[in-house]
């Protein structure tokens, strides 16, 4: 088995559990929810082997680095992040419906990375400005805080959803989601616990920009759209804290919030340019 | 004039304004990830026409993130920060320092998670009772005599009300540790090259020599390559010169710079020459001497009687990627000229005669090192460090406080336990019922 089997055997994991998620949702079958768990766990731990197996392999190229450093190995890494995340959240809120808002994220960044135009699979020497192992903290760190962000947009569409049914057949189907307080509530505390790793990325990126360059700060696009991810993430815990924003407001942000994220993580190799290029191969 | 100061001082400590300013900083910087920063003015005439680039010059769009609009802005963050935290902080402190013990007994009734049990012996027996269990669920409780009854009074994590204030001011920090390095610091660059030492900086930007106290002698730069041929490290073995004297010797690397005096050292870049640096070394006589050699080019060597001439007259690639192997021709007038392969940055023993000659050969590079003083990077680490405390004792830390009044109500002792918690109300509300089954099973043992 080589990696790349892995985790082309994970993306279709992560379609399967998508569609086993999706259809709990809509047939109100709970039996299926707890198919969909045991495929999520048993691709999880596919995809782990996969992560694990490709870093060997690069030890055994000669190159010897974490599986971290670009375009395709950040999308498999961005989708383990959401499904452990998911995971720990089914566990502590015994809510199955919400993974079909969170996993199919997991999913179509597996796909996007497996068929995506010009995404490299290759495994690739890293250049010296990337051996290091703050490089390592920074993409670990930022991911896990994306991956709430993600988590957190799918809370939100869910809660819009449910919100804004009004007709009779939709009603039945959202009543099988949680409160909307519930909703509301564990978007927030989502939100918070990304909050604290973008923080925290953001720093790791600065130590290591600083090791590296000899500048922590140097308002590279990439850096600069960090930064008005953060803005808008701070703006949304004050609006709630002081000026007692929630529920619709909330979501919206959550949603919102999450583009600025996308826009971080895609938009700025594509559209701009700056020191972060090594993410567009 | 008394109400127009407060509604100024209201203003700035304003939540709303802290909202506008940080949605206006986040639309504000996208700006300049969209406009091409720090290029030269034609260059915006060219892109944008001339009128755009005259509006552009007005608003220091070119190098917008220095501009004093955006300066501006973010001090008004700060302002709105430090205004914010001073109107709110001593109320802060008050709950943090508050003594519990005195508070309004009628507010205890009234909380929201709360449990009254009526054990059957005395008051202090409850107490002393009450007292142990709350202990052995990890709550270290204090008392006091009030009237009608005794009053009991724990609680976890007060400070953790000052987390956000520790969040907040982490970026003041920030900012002073920022501000010090722009008015402190500086960046530059220095081209060495190999066995030479140097003591001048260039600014970037403006290209101004900045001369340093001390002086650095590159004594050794290695590439080596991936076998696709890309770099794969780049090393300088550096050594600081006080007044000529070595003070410290170190191997700097991409991500490992040299410290010294304040000054940081970065490996950043190197230039090849197409030139050798060769040692001469008469095993002999032990004299020995160092060439800088270019290819094809003879070079001499009068030593004693004897004239030595070489030259390097071909190379080869090699199994290894980037390492070339060199031809040697060398001739010493004692018989026929020798000629010998030697690899890049190796070392070859050349027998002639009776003497015996040690010969090495590397390809001669000047290293490239980015030196930069910052005096505020401190400052910055510690506000970082700070802003990370903060936020978990902001986000994860609760302020749990619990009160039990045992009271003596118609002859009959009588338990109040009443608690609040400033977040996680679910959380708290698990951990209250751990206790008062705890205080319930205890009291009716
Ligand atoms: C980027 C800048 C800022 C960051 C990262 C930040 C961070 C935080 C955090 C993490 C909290 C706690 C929120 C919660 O528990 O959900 C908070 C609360 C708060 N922030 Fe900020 N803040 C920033 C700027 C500001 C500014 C400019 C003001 C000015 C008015 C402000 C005023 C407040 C207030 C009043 C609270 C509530 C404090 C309390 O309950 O005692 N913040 N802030």
């Amino acid at each position: 088995m080589t990696s790349s089997q892995l985790l082309g055997i994970s993306t279709l994991g992560y379609l399967l559990a998508s569609a086993v998620y999706i259809a709990t949702f809509i047939f109100k079958t709970k039996k299926s929810g707890i198919i969909g768990t045991f495929i999520i766990l048993l691709t999880f731990v596919i995809q782990t082997v996969g992560i694990g197996l490709r870093w060997y392999e690069s030890y055994e190229m000669g190159y010897g680095h974490a599986p971290m450093s670009n375009m395709y190995e950040s999308l498999v890494f961005f989708s383990w992040s959401i499904i452990i995340f998911y995971i720990l959240l089914e566990m502590k809120f015994k809510n199955r419906l919400l993974g079909a808002f969170a996993v199919p994220f997991a999913f179509v960044s597996m796909a996007y990375a497996s068929f995506g135009k010009g995404i490299n699979q290759e495994i690739n020497p890293l250049i010296p400005a990337l051996q290091s192992n703050w490089l390592i903290a920074h993409v670990v760190t930022c991911f896990i805080g994306y991956a709430a962000f993600a988590v957190a947009c799918g809370l939100g569409i869910m809660y819009l959803m449910k919100a804004t049914s009004d007709n009779k057949s939709t009603e039945s189907l959202m009543s099988t989601l949680p409160d909307l307080k519930v909703i509301d509530d564990i978007t927030h505390k989502t939100i918070i616990f990304g909050f604290l790793w973008l923080t925290g990325g953001i720093i790791t990126g600065a130590v290591w920009a600083n090791s590296a360059w000899g500048t922590y700060w140097s308002w590279d696009p990439k850096e600069t759209w960090s930064l008005i991810t953060w803005f808008i993430y701070a703006a949304t815990l004050h609006a709630r804290f002081t000026r007692g924003w929630q529920g619709k407001r909330i979501a919206w942000l959550a949603i919102i919030g999450f583009f600025a994220v996308m826009f971080t993580y895609f938009g700025v190799n594509f559209l701009l340019s700056g020191l972060h290029s090594y993410g567009s191969s | 004039m008394s109400k127009n100061k407060n509604s100024f001082i209201d203003f700035f400590a304003s939540v709303k304004l802290a909202l506008f300013v940080l949605f206006f900083l986040a639309v504000s910087s996208i700006i300049g990830t969209v406009i091409p920063q720090k290029k030269p003015p034609e260059a915006y005439i060219e892109l944008y026409g001339d009128n755009m680039a005259k509006l552009f010059q007005v608003l220091d769009i070119p190098d917008m993130y220095n501009s004093w609009w955006f300066i501006l802005l973010l001090g008004l963050l700060c302002l709105n920060l430090i205004v914010c935290t001073i109107k709110r902080l001593p109320n802060v402190w008050r709950m943090v320092t508050l003594d519990n013990l005195t508070t309004d007994l009628s507010r205890l009734g009234k909380m929201k998670e709360r449990k009254t049990y009526h054990p059957s012996g005395s008051i202090n027996e409850a107490a002393s009772q009450v007292k142990n269990s709350m202990t052995s669920c990890g709550w270290k409780s204090s008392e006091t005599e009030r009237e009608g009854g005794i009053l009991l009074f724990a609680q976890t994590g007060p400070w953790s009300r000052l987390g956000v204030y520790v969040v907040h001011a982490s970026i003041i920090v920030i900012f002073i540790g920022a501000m010090i390095g722009s008015y402190f610091g500086y960046k530059g660059s220095m081209m060495i090259p190999e066995t030479t030492s140097k003591d001048t900086i260039f600014e970037f930007g403006t290209g101004k020599p900045l001369k340093l106290d001390f002086s650095i002698l590159c004594e050794r730069f290695i590439l080596t390559r991936y076998d696709t041929g890309a770099p794969k490290e780049f090393l300088s073995d550096l050594v600081v010169l006080e007044q000529g004297k070595e003070v410290l010797r170190r191997s700097i690397e991409v991500n490992d710079p040299l410290h010294y005096k304040g000054h940081t050292f970065y490996q950043s870049s190197y230039e090849p020459y197409n030139k050798f640096l060769v040692t001469l070394t008469n095993n002999n006589t032990a004299q020995s001497e160092r060439f800088l050699a270019e290819p094809g080019k003879e070079v001499k060597w009068k030593m004693g009687q004897s004239d030595i001439t070489y030259g390097i007259i071909n190379r080869q690639a090699t199994n290894e990627p980037g390492v070339l192997n060199y031809k040697i021709w060398f001739d010493d007038e004692s018989g026929e000229p020798s000629t010998f392969w030697i690899l890049d940055g190796g070392s070859v023993s050349v027998p002639r005669g009776d003497t015996d000659y040690t010969f090495t050969l590397k390809e001669f590079f000047a290293t490239g090192l980015q030196v930069t003083k910052d005096p505020g990077v401190w400052y910055v680490y510690i506000g970082c460090i700070l802003m990370l405390l903060g936020l978990t004792a902001a986000f994860f830390v609760s302020h749990r406080r619990i009160w039990v009044f045992i009271s003596n109500e118609d002859g009959k002792s009588q338990v109040l336990v009443s608690g609040t918690s400033n977040k996680n109300s679910l959380a708290f509300e698990k951990t209250f019922e751990k206790l008062t089954n705890k205080i319930d099973s205890d009291l009716s043992a």
